[in-house]
C-alpha cells in the first residue's frame, strides 16, 4: 500500500522482537469483546481516479464572477505565496516545542506578530486564533476576566452576525449579558451606546468597517466607551482595510481582532482562515493563544523561542486563559509571506483599488436608478444596494448566468430585507461590472 | 536542515524588516480599466496617515527569505519526528492538491449553494465515513481543532443535561489527561475533579465509581490514554457514569491507534472530537490549522452545532432549522480545507488500508519498546497501544535527564519525543512513531537512543550542551519570558555608528 511501508516480512521482524506469536497478543490489552466491530467504508480509490473525481463534482468551476464578501473577502494571491507554504519544512512541521530545530517557523511566527501588530497599530499580537469569530469571543472572555466584576457586554449590531453567534455560543455558561447596540443610519447608534454603557459593562465591540460594508467613526467610539472604562475591543475582517483606516490603537483599541483571510488565504469555503489578535501591552498575560518571543541561545546568539506559555492550557491546565492549543500556523505563515510582498505601500494600494472599482460599480447602478442604502456613510469596497423584493430573483438570475451576485441580506436579518450586499475587489474587471449592472437592471425593470 | 554558519558562528536568517530597499516591490495589481476618482470621498479623520512597517522587497528577496527560514526547521519530511500524542505521520501531497481544486480552495461559503455541491457532498460523506469509524450516529465538521471539539462536545453534554433539568457542576477527568480537558472545562464552567490514574496506568472503573455523584455532568476520557495504554476498564466506566446519570465524553487524540481495531461506540462514549491533523494526516503546518469534527450518539444529535450537512451526496444541502442546537462555535463551516485533505486520506486508503492503519502505528511503537526497554526505563509494564512513554530514571545516575536525551538527540538527526508529558510519569519521553515510518528509520531511532544512552552510561557529557550541530543551541527561556520581546523594533542606530 501506497503509505504504509511494513511488508509481512517486516511484520513478522516485529513480532518477533516484541516476542509474540500474532498481533492479537500484542493487543491483549484490549477486552476481547471490544475488538468486534464492523467497518465498512469506501472503496479504496487510487489518485489518478480521486482526482478526476474531484475535478468532475465541480459545479462551480464555470462560475464567472463573485460579488459576495459579507465577512469572508477575497483578494489575489500570488503562486508564490503556496509555493512557500508547501515547502515541507513548514508544511510537515509542528508546534515549534524544541526551538533549536524550529527556527523557521518561530521566526516566521515572529514576524507574523509584529506585521499583525503594526497593520492594528497595536503593541503586541499573538501567534493567530482559529478566524476572527471565535477571536471576538475570545476577547469577550478576555474582557470579562480584565473586568472582574463587570459582567455585561454591549455588541454593536453590525458585528458579523455568525461573530456574534460564536460569541454567544462561548459566553454560555459564563456569568454575563450580552446587549445589543443598534445601528443607526449603518452606524453605531452613538446615544444608545452612551445610555447602555455603565460601571458594569466589561466591554463594547465594535466592527469596522461593519458587517454592513460601512467604516465606523472607531476614534469617537473609544473616546466614549474609555469614559466608562470598559474595554474597546474592535474587530475587523477586511484585512486591506487595516492600512487604508485609522489604525484601531491609534482609536484607543484595548484588544483588536481579525480575520486575515484574503492576504494570503484564498475562502476555501469559510476556512481554514486565520484569527488576528492584538492587545495593548499591559493586557499581556490575559492574552490568549500562543506567543513567540526573542531570545537568546548558548552561544549568545539572538533567536526565538515559544513564551509566556504559563497563561496556556498545557502548563496552567483548568486555570488557563483558554483551551486553545493549536494556532493557525500555516495560514498565519501564508499571511506573512503575501503582507511581505505586498510591503510598505502595497496593502493600502490593495485597498485603494478596491475601492475604487467599488465606487465605479456603485455610480453605475446609480445610473441605472439603483440606490445605495446608507449613502452618505463612508464605506471601502462593499455596499448594499436597495432591490426591494427583487432581491431573491436577482440571485436567482446570477446562479442563471454563472454570477454570484452579492449577498442577500435578508438572510442575516429580517429588518435588513431588500438589501443586496455586494463586495468588489481588485479581481472585478469594467467588464464584470458592467454586466452586474445588466443583470440587476434587468431584474428591477 | 542546511547547517550554514556566518564567520560570527551564527546560523540564521536576518529579520524580514531589515530587508529590501525603499521603491522596491514584489507584487502587481491589476490595471485600472476606468478612469478613477480623484478621490474615495472618505473623510479625513478615518483615514491611516503613517505606513505600517513592512518591508519594501521584490518576490525573489521573499522567497529567498522564508525558503533560508524553511530550512532551519526540523518536519516529517526531514526526519523522524516521533513526537507522542501527536501522530507525526507522512501527509499525503495528493490531499494537498485535492484542496486546491476548484471551488474546495476558492468557493465562498455565502454563495448560492448550486455552485458548491462539490464541497457540501464531500462535507457529508467525510461526516459518514467518521461515524462508521467511530460507530456514532452524527456528526459536525465545524470545529477548528482537538480542543475546539472538546469545547463543542461539553457544550452538547451541558445543553443535553440544561434539557432534561439537570444542572451539574462537575466534570471528571483522569491525571493523564492532556491540559486541554481541564481547561476546556473550566472555559464551560464546570468544576474539575481529578482521577488518579491506576497502578496500571489505566483508570480504575473504581476510581469513577467513587467519584461519581449527581453533580457530575461528564467524565472526559482519552482512548488510548496519553500513557499509550488502552482505557481496559473503559467499558465498566461508561456504565457507571451512565447509571449516574451522566455522559461519556473521549477525547480522540489517539483514534489513530485504534483504526481497524477497536471502535469507539463499542466502549459506550457518547460524544468524542476527531483530530484530522492527527488520525487523517492533515499537515501540522508548524501549528495548524487543524480539524476538530465531534461525533455523537443519536442522543445528543439535536444540540450539533449549526448548521448540519444533510441529504444525499447526489443532493447535498445545509440545514439551519436546529432549534436545540448549542448554536455556533466558528464563522461558516469550520476548516472546510481539512475536510477535503481527510477525505482524500480516507479515500486513498479505504477501508482496506484504514483497518491497517492501527496495526502498524502499534506495532512500531511496541517494536520500539521492545528494542529499547533494557536502556530506558518503560513507565508502565501495561503493554503499549500506538505510543510508549520511557522515563529517564536509568540516566538519571549518570546526571541526564529527559531534557538532555531529547536534546541529544537531535545531533543524531531525529525530532525529539514529546518530553515531560504526560505529568504522571516524572521525565516521560513519549515516543509515536505512527505506521509510516519504515523499519529502516525505526531502526536507526534505537540506534540513535541507545547511543545516547551509551554516552551517558560513559559520562561522556556531550548530552550536556547537546544539541551542537543544530541550527541554534539550548536558549535561556527564563529571560526570554521574564523580559519579553514579541515583535520586531527597527534598530536605533546612535550617532557614533552612522
Amino acid at each position: 500500500m501506497r503509505y504504509l511501508p511494513h511488508t509481512p516480512e517486516d511484520v513478522q521482524y516485529m513480532l518477533d522482537a516484541i516476542g509474540v506469536e500474532s498481533f492479537d497478543e500484542v493487543i491483549a490489552g484490549i477486552p476481547e469483546a471490544l475488538r468486534k466491530f464492523p467497518l465498512d467504508g469506501p472503496e479504496r480509490i487510487g489518485e489518478p481516479d480521486l482526482m478526476r473525481h474531484y475535478a468532475s463534482m465541480q459545479t462551480g468551476g464555470d462560475v464567472k464572477s463573485s460579488f459576495v464578501g459579507a465577512g469572508l473577502y477575497r483578494h489575489f494571491v500570488p503562486s508564490v505565496v503556496d509555493t512557500l507554504i508547501q515547502r515541507g519544512e513548514f508544511l510537515t512541521a509542528y508546534t515549534p516545542y524544541q526551538p533549536e530545530v524550529a527556527q523557521g517557523t518561530l521566526q516566521a511566527v515572529f514576524e507574523f506578530q509584529t506585521i499583525v501588530a503594526e497593520l492594528f497599530g497595536m503593541d503586541i499580537a499573538n501567534a493567530s486564533l482559529y478566524d476572527g469569530a471565535s477571536g471576538t469571543a475570545e476577547a469577550a472572555l478576555m474582557a470579562l476576566r480584565l473586568g472582574k466584576k463587570r459582567n455585561r457586554l454591549l455588541l454593536s449590531e453590525g458585528l458579523h452576525p455568525e461573530y456574534r453567534q460564536v460569541v454567544e455560543t462561548y459566553l454560555g455558561s459564563v456569568d454575563s449579558t450580552v446587549e445589543t447596540i443598534s445601528l443607526k443610519d449603518g452606524r453605531v447608534d452613538q446615544g444608545q451606546l452612551a445610555d447602555a454603557l455603565g460601571e458594569d459593562v466589561a466591554g463594547v465591540i465594535v466592527q469596522s468597517p461593519n458587517c454592513l460594508g460601512i467604516v465606523e467613526d472607531l476614534a469617537e467610539l473609544g473616546a466614549a466607551i474609555h469614559k466608562s472604562s470598559a474595554k474597546f475591543i474592535t474587530v475587523c475582517n477586511s484585512p486591506a482595510a487595516l492600512a487604508l483606516l485609522k489604525s484601531h490603537g491609534e482609536c484607543g483599541a484595548d484588544i483588536a481582532v481579525g480575520e486575515g483571510t484574503g492576504i494570503g488565504v484564498p475562502p476555501q469555503f469559510g476556512g481554514p482562515g486565520v484569527g488576528l489578535f492584538a492587545v495593548k501591552k499591559e493586557y499581556l498575560r490575559q492574552m490568549p493563544g500562543r506567543l513567540c518571543g526573542q531570545a537568546v541561545d548558548a552561544d549568545g546568539n539572538e533567536g526565538y523561542v515559544l513564551t509566556l506559555s504559563t497563561r496556556e492550557q498545557h502548563i496552567r491546565r483548568e486555570k488557563a486563559t483558554s483551551n486553545i492549543c493549536t494556532n493557525q500556523g500555516l495560514m498565519a505563515l501564508a499571511f506573512t509571506v503575501h503582507a511581505a510582498l505586498l510591503g510598505k505601500t502595497g496593502i493600502k494600494e490593495l485597498a485603494t483599488q478596491c475601492a475604487q472599482r467599488a465606487r465605479y460599480l456603485e455610480q453605475a447602478l446609480a445610473s441605472k436608478g439603483i440606490m445605495r442604502r446608507h449613502s452618505g456613510a463612508p464605506y471601502v469596497n462593499e455596499f448594499i444596494v436597495e432591490l426591494g423584493d427583487k432581491v431573491e430573483d436577482a440571485v436567482r438570475l446570477g446562479v442563471q448566468r454563472k454570477i454570484a451576485v452579492g449577498f442577500d441580506l435578508g438572510r442575516w436579518n429580517p429588518n435588513w430585507q431588500g438589501g443586496l450586499m455586494i463586495c468588489v475587489n481588485e479581481l472585478q474587471s469594467k467588464g464584470a461590472m458592467d454586466e452586474l449592472v445588466s443583470l440587476l437592471e434587468e431584474v428591477v425593470s | 536542515m542546511t547547517l550554514w554558519r556566518s564567520l560570527k558562528g551564527r546560523v540564521g536568517e536576518a529579520p524580514l524588516f531589515e530587508k529590501g530597499a525603499p521603491g522596491r516591490k514584489g507584487y502587481v495589481l491589476p490595471e485600472l480599466d476606468f478612469e478613477p476618482m480623484a478621490d474615495l470621498g472618505l473623510p479625513d479623520e478615518i483615514l491611516r496617515k503613517d505606513d505600517p512597517m513592512l518591508p519594501e522587497v521584490t518576490e525573489f528577496e521573499v522567497v529567498r527569505h522564508f525558503t533560508r527560514l524553511s530550512q532551519l526547521n526540523a518536519a516529517i519530511d526531514t526526519m523522524m519526528y516521533p513526537l507522542g500524542s501527536c501522530t507525526m505521520k507522512y501527509n499525503p501531497r495528493s490531499c494537498e492538491k485535492a484542496a486546491r481544486i476548484g471551488s474546495f480552495a476558492y468557493g465562498h461559503p455565502l454563495e448560492p449553494e448550486e455552485f458548491h455541491q462539490a464541497n457540501l457532498r464531500v462535507m457529508l460523506e467525510l461526516g459518514n465515513y467518521l461515524t462508521k469509524i467511530t460507530g456514532l450516529d452524527a456528526v459536525t465538521l465545524q470545529p477548528a481543532a482537538g480542543a475546539h471539539g472538546e469545547l463543542c462536545g461539553l457544550m452538547m453534554i451541558r445543553a443535553a443535561l440544561t434539557a432534561r433539568g439537570d444542572a451539574r457542576k462537575v466534570v471528571l477527568v483522569p491525571d493523564s489527561a492532556h491540559g486541554t480537558n481541564p481547561a476546556t472545562s473550566a472555559l464551560n464552567g464546570y468544576q474539575v475533579k481529578s482521577i488518579v490514574s491506576g497502578p496500571d496506568g489505566y483508570v480504575k472503573a473504581e476510581s469513577v465509581r467513587e467519584a461519581m455523584n449527581e453533580d457530575v455532568a461528564c467524565i472526559m476520557i482519552t482512548n488510548p490514554n496519553t500513557l499509550g495504554i488502552f482505557e481496559t476498564e473503559i467499558r465498566e466506566i461508561c456504565d457507571i457514569v451512565h447509571e449516574g446519570g451522566g455522559f461519556v465524553y473521549m477525547d480522540g487524540a489517539n483514534l489513530n491507534a485504534l483504526l481497524g481495531v477497536a471502535q469507539p461506540a463499542g466502549f459506550g462514549i457518547d460524544v468524542m472530537h476527531i483530530n484530522l491533523h492527527k488520525t487523517f494526516s492533515t499537515p501540522h503546518g508548524g501549528g495548524g490549522p487543524g480539524a476538530g469534527p465531534v461525533a455523537c450518539v443519536a442522543e445528543l444529535e439535536p444540540f450539533l452545532p449549526s448548521p448540519v450537512v444533510v441529504g444525499t451526496p447526489q443532493e447535498p444541502r445545509l440545514d439551519y432549522d436546529r432549534p436545540h442546537s448549542i448554536g455556533k462555535l466558528r464563522s461558516f463551516h469550520g476548516n472546510f480545507g481539512m475536510v477535503i485533505r481527510a477525505h482524500c486520506f480516507i479515500s486513498e486508503h479505504g477501508v482496506e488500508g484504514l483497518m491497517r492503519i492501527g496495526r502498524d502505528a502499534i506495532l512500531s511503537a511496541n517494536y520500539l519498546r521492545a528494542r529499547l526497554k533494557e536502556f530506558y526505563k518503560v513507565a508502565y509494564e501495561t503493554p503499549s497501544m500506538h505510543e510508549v512513554v520511557f522515563n529517564d530514571e536509568k540516566q538519571k545516575a549518570n546526571g541526564a535527564s529527559t531534557l538532555d536525551i531529547a536534546k541529544r538527540l537531535i545531533d543524531f538527526g531525529f525530532h525529539p519525543p514529546t518530553v515531560y508529558f504526560p505529568l504522571v510519569v516524572p521525565g516521560a519521553l513519549m515516543v509515536e512513531p505512527t505506521e509510516t515510518e519504515p523499519l529502516e528509520e525505526l531502526n536507526r531511532f534505537v540506534v540513535a537512543m541507545r547511543a545516547v544512552d551509551q554516552e551517558i552510561q560513559d559520562s561522556r557529557e556531550d548530552f550536556k550542551d547537546a544539541p551542537r550541530t543544530a541550527p541554534a543551541r539550548r536558549f535561556d527561556e527564563a529571560t526570554a519570558a521574564r523580559k519579553p520581546r514579541l515583535r520586531y523594533y527597527p534598530k536605533v542606530t546612535s550617532a557614533a555608528e552612522q
